[in-house]
């Protein structure tokens, strides 16, 4: 820790156009945070991940600093990172008062859910890590996967577009479902379809009758395994549900949780998957 | 006086009779001192980064410099925790004991003035409608917008409580306590309202908050807290003999010179510092305030002389022990307190209750 504090100081001072040492032991606190230092080649100077940190599969094998907003200090301490790249958000502010403390770069990244918010938040994680290059290189590649599906799907005429309904949970038959302003909303646009619920912000437990009156062709949902999400048949089954067009269609679409909602490298795919899963022969 | 030369734990539990059972509860004061250190200690020397406290202690004594790391984990990290650990164990332990003497009845709890659901209430309103503060306000309370709220609600719920039940300068514990279920689901309906008004983040804050955490234990923090805490506990051993003759009915206490109303009055506001004060710091942290006094009336005897002190003891040293497990179970992530809490307590409670079902009946 001091050493290489002691080091970053003095090859400030020694020459300030000498690229000072990169650092090594990175934290990296959230999903698509950790998908991008994968992305980029830096997976090996990972020491530790949050919670939310589950792909690829290697990010699993690292130590786990817990929840992103209820990060413990001495717990991010225990691992010794020489930078900490964080999504927005991380918390609580006592814990990051510590980090200040014990002089431990924190880079947070901005929040964005459409294209551009992808490419920004690899910019900015390319410069924290010092690989602007690579950043640069993995934004183009992202750049035209993500054209490629603007492009796909602008080719929709308006009448087609499917609205789309994204359900969060269904606990106790009582309907979490997303408006604007979040992840979901993000790549349901994305993927050429138009939020059935567009009146609120965020994700809110919605009364049947507001589902029946959105009125969704498709049921969104992440695919968790096990038995926390309700059966198709189940979920179709709803009263909220019965009477939509979705219903009516058996349209559900399942899709993992990081990979739908995360914002990361895989998006451009995720949209596009969503894409086809929503008009065939897209 | 078998039990006075042979004071092991196997005989704290039997029946003394009353003077050997002061003299017991004595030497479990010096015990229980015994263990707060120790508690103190590990859980200095202990956590989920591995620097060393005998080396730290070694380089501080021979005046040699600490690392950043020793300095901010030992001297920012783990003593304001330790510090603020200690003083909400024994504030919600001594409640409770307060409580369930002031109530009578042995499941009475800090929550019954109203402190928890008030308290809950102020955090989530903060936690929701913090944003909608203006700025000049915001940054003043920064980080404490939330403690704070807390403190507010908890504290004026218990003054609403107190009017309630305040009839003729006479306080009527009964009713309090039916006023204090209207209240709690009063607190609950409109804390549903804000629920349903959060998004995602803000839930999540909630759910973390209601489970209870000392992560976010600071020097500020630990020094509010203290004094308030403190006088509290301070306080409260006067209320002890009050409480010894109460434990007769209200009628009773009152002639024998006890100042029933006051007494009240005392008990109600320094529960309701303490506890607010406890919750707004670390959140919800559950079963303290029932397990503590339960197990040292078991011990002990209920004489509200040695019972307050101890549980004072008692409480602190428990949750610097459930503290340890919280930081170290699944380092380098955290348990909420509130989780170890429950888990240990609720069990040991059952326990409690099947082996002495006559003590509660009674």
């Amino acid at each position: 820790m001091r050493r290489t504090l002691l080091a970053a100081s003095l090859s400030a001072l020694l020459c300030s156009s000498l690229a000072a040492q990169a650092a090594d032991r990175v934290l990296s606190i959230g999903g698509s945070v950790t998908e991008i230092i994968y992305a980029l080649g830096a997976g090996d100077r990972l020491i530790a991940r949050d919670t939310t940190s589950t792909y690829p599969e290697a990010a699993n094998d690292l130590p786990d600093v817990g929840y992103i907003r209820a990060l413990s200090p001495e717990g991010v301490l225990s691992v010794d990172p020489d930078l900490i790249i964080s999504e927005a958000g991380a918390g609580p502010v006592e814990t990051l008062e510590v980090l200040t403390r014990a002089e431990i770069p924190f880079v947070e990244v901005p929040d964005g859910f459409d294209g551009a918010g992808i490419l920004a938040k690899v910019a900015a994680v390319g410069t924290a890590l010092e690989l602007e290059e690579e950043a640069a290189e993995l934004a183009e590649d992202l750049r035209t996967g993500l054209d490629a599906v603007a492009a796909k799907t602008a080719s929709l005429p308006e009448s087609e577009r499917k609205r789309v309904l994204f359900i969060l949970s269904t606990r106790g038959g009582r309907i979490m479902a997303s408006g604007t302003h979040t992840a979901a909303d993000g790549i349901i646009r994305m993927a050429g379809g138009i939020n059935a619920l567009s009146d609120f912000e965020g994700y809110k437990l919605m009364t049947d009758e507001a589902i029946s009156r959105a009125a969704p062709e498709v049921i969104l949902m992440m695919d968790r395994g096990g038995d926390h999400g309700a059966p198709d048949a189940e979920l179709l089954a709803l009263p909220a549900i019965v009477t939509t067009p979705a219903a009516k269609t058996k349209s559900v679409v399942r899709m993992n949780g990081l990979y739908l909602l995360g914002f990361g490298p895989r998006t451009a795919d995720a949209a596009m998957d969503l894409a086809r899963a929503l008009y065939e022969g897209l | 006086m078998v039990a006075l030369s042979e004071p092991s734990p196997h005989n704290l539990t039997d029946q003394a009779r009353p003077l050997d059972r002061r003299i017991l509860a004595r030497r479990l004061s010096v015990l229980l001192v015994g263990l707060l250190a120790i508690a103190v200690v590990v859980n200095l020397a202990l956590g989920a980064s591995d620097i060393s406290l005998w080396g730290a202690l070694g380089k501080f004594l021979s005046g040699e410099e600490l690392t950043t790391l020793e300095r901010v984990v030992l001297w920012d990290i783990r003593l304001p925790r330790i510090i603020l650990c200690v003083l909400v164990g024994a504030a919600l332990a001594v409640s409770g004991a307060v409580m369930q003497g002031l109530f009578r009845n042995p499941l009475a709890d800090p929550g019954l003035v109203g402190v928890g659901a008030g308290a809950g209430l102020g955090a989530i309103i903060s936690i929701v409608l913090g944003g909608l503060l203006p700025v000049g306000l915001q940054s003043l309370f920064g980080s404490y917008v939330t403690p704070v709220a807390a403190f507010v609600g908890g504290w004026g719920s218990t003054l609403v409580l107190y009017r309630v039940s305040t009839r003729g300068g006479r306080t009527s514990v009964a009713t309090m306590l039916l006023a204090g279920i209207a209240l709690g689901a009063l607190a609950g309906a409109v804390s549903g309202i804000l629920v349903y008004m959060a998004d995602d983040q803000q839930l999540r804050d909630l759910t973390f908050w209601s489970m209870g955490s000392l992560a976010g234990a600071t020097w500020e923090k630990s020094m509010i807290a203290g004094p308030v805490i403190l006088l509290a506990i301070a306080g409260s051993t006067w209320l002890a003999h009050g409480l010894n003759c109460l434990a007769l009915g209200e009628a009773a206490a009152a002639h024998m010179g006890i100042p029933v109303q006051r007494m009240k009055n005392a008990a109600i506001f320094s529960v309701a510092a303490a506890t607010g004060v406890a919750v707004a710091a670390t959140g919800g942290i559950g079963f303290v305030g029932i397990v503590v006094p339960h197990v040292l009336r078991l011990a002990t005897g209920p004489d509200h002389g040695t019972l307050l002190p101890n549980a004072a003891l008692l409480g602190g040293a428990l949750l610097l022990g459930a503290d340890l497990i919280s930081r170290t179970i699944i380092a380098p992530a955290e348990l909420p307190i509130g989780i170890v809490t429950a888990v240990l307590g609720a069990p040991v409670f059952l326990w409690i209750l099947l082996k002495r079902r006559g003590l509660v009946d009674q």
